[in-house]
């Protein structure tokens, strides 16, 4: 970690709150359209930014179609367990893992995440999901995509791309959470980094475990 | 045994602590104390005692040689050599080996051996009851009669517990000048017992081995003892009630001495959290009060010796879970030091104090009659050398015995023995082992 | 830092919750069709039972093999440890084996102190109960059911009151017990006969009473511990009779419990001894539900001690010497 002499630059807002709220209605009415009308669709949210973001994309999903469809599925996808680099640092705590009770057979599941990165959190949630059942379909939807992928893996809907360096951070606050909706693009590796597994931190970065032999100090793995 | 030809002059030694002065010893006898006024042409080894003090050579009322039975663990040669690095120039050798010592025959054999390695001198001691078995007395008479000499009788390791058999056995001894020495332990509220009854057991889950149970044998035994107007002497005192009942039978009259182990003045039951069994031994390690009272007793008389109750044990007897684990510590080598540590350091006592609890007091209590002696002109040159202010790290691999279970390892202790004579000749010399009677397994370090 | 579970006192307070949250999380495992996670593949975890317990062997297997980890059990009987192996050289294979961890049970305290501190094996050490000194994942466990019924399931168990009665003396559970429920903030009242409590009893963080009666109504758990008959020989209670009488769990006496009170027992129960077969089976136990609990809580401990780099837990808090 580059020390900086202090906090020189601020972080730069990237989303403010009102740009936060239209992507989540834009996704929610690309998901409604892509679905044909989102009939047994389950939403699971990644703990633990991707849950408040998925029970939102619910809720704006259910306006939209009004009384028409029956209630969309939310529940949250704790992947602590399937993560490849368990081995790096010291056990962590481990997540919620809520399921609707309809479970996910045969139904279409759209994985909900704040940031996509190294792609895998994804890959362990994909790992996860084949342990609880067999879905039809499984999508993932992002608030931020921040490039640098190391897996094959993309986003089926995504609220703002924004190109980032490795050694830049990206910090996604939710109210739910952190009091305030706004996304922060950093340049420093942050000493106070916490990871996103501890839940309301405030002003944390959010993780999508990078590589580790990658100098980013944007992963959770930086503050150990 | 070699004759001895050299003379030995031992410049501005300080006796027991006191003024210095020089010390020629000739023929195995100290020849001058004062100004060493010799022969030039006479072959004399000098020795440089300035800063050293001179003390009668130490006497253990107390130690387990283990042969013959268990030659694994120690033989009667490696012990004597654990001796004489601890200052030692005489031991009593306890019965419980196998076989047990009760007749004539085991106490010669070890008592030969003991003469064979010439480096101490070995007395044996006899059982009190044929195996250490509690029901019959042995053939105590014949084992005095014998050329061991036998006066000091003990069944320890196990306790004479019936009490008609300590009384026989405490007026039945009275004909040969003899002593019974009781290892205190009440066998029925021992059972199983692995250390300690106190806090530390109750949260270890060890089954506790309580004061009373040794304090009630030793009021017992103080009581008979007066009754029959005999002597009494009692292992390893480790409780400060055992110390009370003690002084309470002294003032009385009654005639009964007591000994206290090195590792008793030091170690406390906190030991046993580690769970090591290199700290289980019987009787247990108490608690902080109990050392205090015992360091006390100690200095003002009420213990008369510190005798080593040296336990040599194979490595796979304390290698092992605490509840499989034999009892027992190493203590010769080390036995000095920690009397210095514990007693001398601390003020409670001085080289004097030393002297006579660990030579002049077991020498009158075993009836040994050339060792602690005094140190003048005449007597037997049964000295030890103690340089007063070394300190050193007890490393378990300098240790001479053939076991390994010290509970000192890594310790730093005091007062270093540099020179051991042995009715004159040197069993240790500059600090280093003197074994002429093997040359092949001589010197060490 | 030490990466083994040997006491209760090696845990904090964060840490015993930290064990309760994760064994919460894992306790949805056992709903799923696929039973398993795949965190300790490649992990050897060794079970080397000394005693006979097929009740936490089982329980200790089911968990290490949901969390995907290769089990080797060791059983005394018929065993090269029946034979007189010693400790050292069944640790010694062991550790040639690669095994990852340990679960010990053995007859001696200490026994698993001696494994972790002799430096026989590099793998982490768990105390599956060592003679009458401690039993950890039991407490964890024990813990655990009491959160579920009284704490709604999360946090700690501050304030509640737990009475345990039995044989405290020869009790691996009641000192885990003792040690676990004082860290999580319950108060613990320990009901025995005199002869069955160990020295210094009356300096432990808990109560101590000899009259079980006078303890009923305000207990929101009693812990029933298990009474061998064969301590009436060495005369620690006259007759099973007279200990049943004063300290047995029997149905009146279970009436005086508050209404959300819970009744516990490690197991095996002694029906008719400490505790009535109704008591037993009626709807305040949940001895059954202890059982189902141990999985998850060992699962949990298994992970926080293996699944990182570095345990997550205990570190060295210091076992037996707590002030």
């Amino acid at each position: 970690m580059t020390p900086t002499p202090d906090r020189v630059a601020p972080d730069r807002v990237v989303l403010d709150s009102a740009e936060i709220a239209r992507a989540i209605t834009r996704i929610a009415h690309e998901i409604v359209e892509r679905t044909h009308g989102a009939p047994d669709l389950v939403l699971l949210g990644i703990p633990t930014r991707g849950v408040p973001l998925a029970t939102r994309l619910a809720a704006r999903i259910d306006e939209i179609l009004g009384n028409a469809g029956t209630p969309v599925s939310v529940g949250s996808l704790d992947v602590t367990m399937y993560r490849d680099d368990l081995r790096m640092r010291p056990a962590r705590p481990l997540l919620a893992t809520s399921l609707p009770a309809s479970g996910v057979d045969d139904k279409p599941v759209i994985l909900v995440d704040d940031v996509l990165f190294s792609g895998r959190t994804i890959r362990s949630a994909l790992d996860a999901l084949r342990d609880i059942g067999r879905p039809r379909t499984v999508s993932l939807a992002v608030l931020v995509d921040r490039g640098h992928r190391e897996l094959p893996i993309r986003a089926d809907y995504v609220g703002k791309n924004i190109p980032t360096s490795r050694s830049e951070s990206v910090r996604v606050s939710l109210a739910e959470y952190d009091g305030v909706d706004v996304v922060r693009l950093g340049d420093d590796a942050a000493e106070d980094v916490l990871g996103d597994d501890l839940g309301a931190a405030p002003d944390h970065v959010t993780d999508d475990s990078a590589s580790p032999d990658a100098a980013s100090a944007t992963t959770d793995g930086s503050e150990s | 045994m070699p004759t001895v030809t050299e003379t030995y002059v031992i410049r501005s030694v300080s006796p027991l602590g006191g003024e210095p002065v020089d010390l020629v010893l000739a023929e195995g006898r100290i020849q001058q104390v004062g100004t060493a006024d010799v022969d030039p042409a006479a072959t004399v080894i000098d020795i440089d005692g300035q800063g050293l003090i001179a003390l009668p050579g130490l006497v253990d009322l107390h130690t387990h040689l283990r042969e013959p039975g268990r030659e694994d663990a120690e033989t009667v040669l490696t012990g004597s050599r654990a001796a004489a690095l601890g200052g030692f120039t005489a031991l009593h050798a306890m019965a419980n080996t196998e076989p047990v010592a009760d007749t004539a025959g085991v106490v010669e054999q070890v008592w030969r051996l003991g003469r064979d390695a010439g480096l101490v001198d070995v007395h044996p001691v006899g059982a009190v009851t044929v195996g250490l078995a509690g029901e019959q007395l042995a053939e105590l008479g014949a084992m005095a009669d014998s050329v061991a000499r036998v006066r000091v009788f003990s069944d320890d390791g196990k306790c004479v517990h019936d009490p008609v058999l300590m009384r026989r056995a405490l007026e039945y001894v009275k004909a040969f000048d003899g002593v019974i020495a009781q290892h205190a332990q009440e066998p029925r509220l021992t059972e199983g017992a692995q250390m300690h009854e106190g806090y530390i057991s109750g949260v270890l889950g060890l089954r506790g081995w309580p004061a009373v149970a040794e304090e009630a044998i030793i009021a017992r035994d103080v009581l008979l003892a007066e009754h029959v107007s005999s002597r009494l002497h009692v292992c390893h005192v480790s409780t400060a009630g055992s110390v009370e009942i003690i002084r309470w039978a002294k003032s009385r009259g009654i005639d009964v001495t007591a000994e206290v182990t090195p590792h008793h003045l030091l170690l406390t039951d906190e030991s046993a959290t580690t769970y090591d069994p290199v700290y289980k031994v019987n009787p247990p390690l108490r608690t902080k009060a109990d050392v205090e009272a015992l360091r006390e007793a100690l200095a003002d008389g009420t213990i008369d010796v510190v005798a080593t109750d040296h336990a040599p044990h194979a490595v796979q007897d304390k290698d092992c879970e605490w509840g499989s684990a034999a009892f027992g510590m190493l203590g010769l080598q080390t036995a000095l030091s920690v009397v210095a540590e514990t007693m001398v350091e601390t003020g409670l006592m001085d080289w004097a104090g030393v002297a006579d609890r660990m030579s002049i007091a077991p020498a009158r209590i075993g009836r040994v009659a050339d060792h602690g002696r005094p140190i003048a002109e005449g007597e037997p040159a049964n000295l030890v050398l103690v340089d007063p202010a070394t300190r050193s790290v007890v490393d378990p691999a300098s240790l001479v015995s053939k076991s390994r279970n010290s509970p000192y390892a890594g310790l730093e202790l005091p007062a270093g023995v540099t020179h051991t004579f042995l009715r004159g000749r040197p069993t240790v010399f500059a600090g280093s082992l003197v074994d002429r009677s093997h040359p092949d397994r001589g010197t060490d370090e | 830092m030490t990466r083994h579970l040997l006491s209760a006192a090696d845990l904090s307070h964060d840490d015993a919750v930290l064990v309760l949250d994760t064994a919460a999380e894992l306790a949805v495992l056992a709903d799923r069709p696929i039973k398993k996670l795949p965190t300790l593949r490649g992990r050897t975890v060794v079970n080397l039972f000394y005693e006979d317990s097929t009740r936490t062997r089982i329980s200790f297997e089911a968990a290490a093999k949901r969390l995907s980890a290769d089990v080797i059990n060791f059983s005394a009987k018929g065993s090269s440890v029946s034979k007189g192996e010693s400790l050292k050289d069944t640790a010694l294979t062991l550790e040639a084996m690669g095994a990852d961890a340990v679960v010990i049970r053995h007859g001696e305290s200490g026994a698993p102190h001696r494994l972790a501190t002799a430096d026989w094996i590099s793998g982490s050490v768990i105390n599956a109960g060592d003679g009458t000194h401690e039993h950890p994942t039991q407490a964890l466990l024990d813990a655990y059911t009491i959160r579920e019924h009284l704490c709604g399931g999360v946090g700690d168990l501050n304030g509640r009151s737990v009475v345990i009665v039995g044989d405290v003396l020869h009790s691996r559970v009641a000192r885990s017990n003792v040690l676990l429920l004082d860290t999580l903030g319950a108060h613990v009242t320990l009901v025995s006969p005199p002869t069955l409590l160990p020295n210094g009893v009356h300096t432990w963080p808990c109560n101590v009473s000899y009259d079980l009666d006078a303890c009923l109504s305000k207990a929101d758990v009693v812990m029933m511990l298990r009474v061998q008959r064969e301590r009436m020989a060495a005369s620690y209670f006259p007759t099973e009779r007279e200990y049943s009488r004063r300290y047995g769990l029997d149905e009146i006496r279970a009436q005086q419990l508050p209404d959300h009170a819970i009744v516990m027992h490690p197991g095996p129960m002694n029906r008719g001894m400490e505790i009535a077969a109704s008591v037993a089976d009626g709807p305040r136990s949940v001895v059954v539900e202890q059982v189902t609990n141990g999985v998850s809580v060992r699962m949990a401990v298994l992970y926080l001690l293996l699944g990182g780099n570095e345990p997550a837990i205990a570190s060295g808090r210091g076992g037996a010497n707590r002030d």
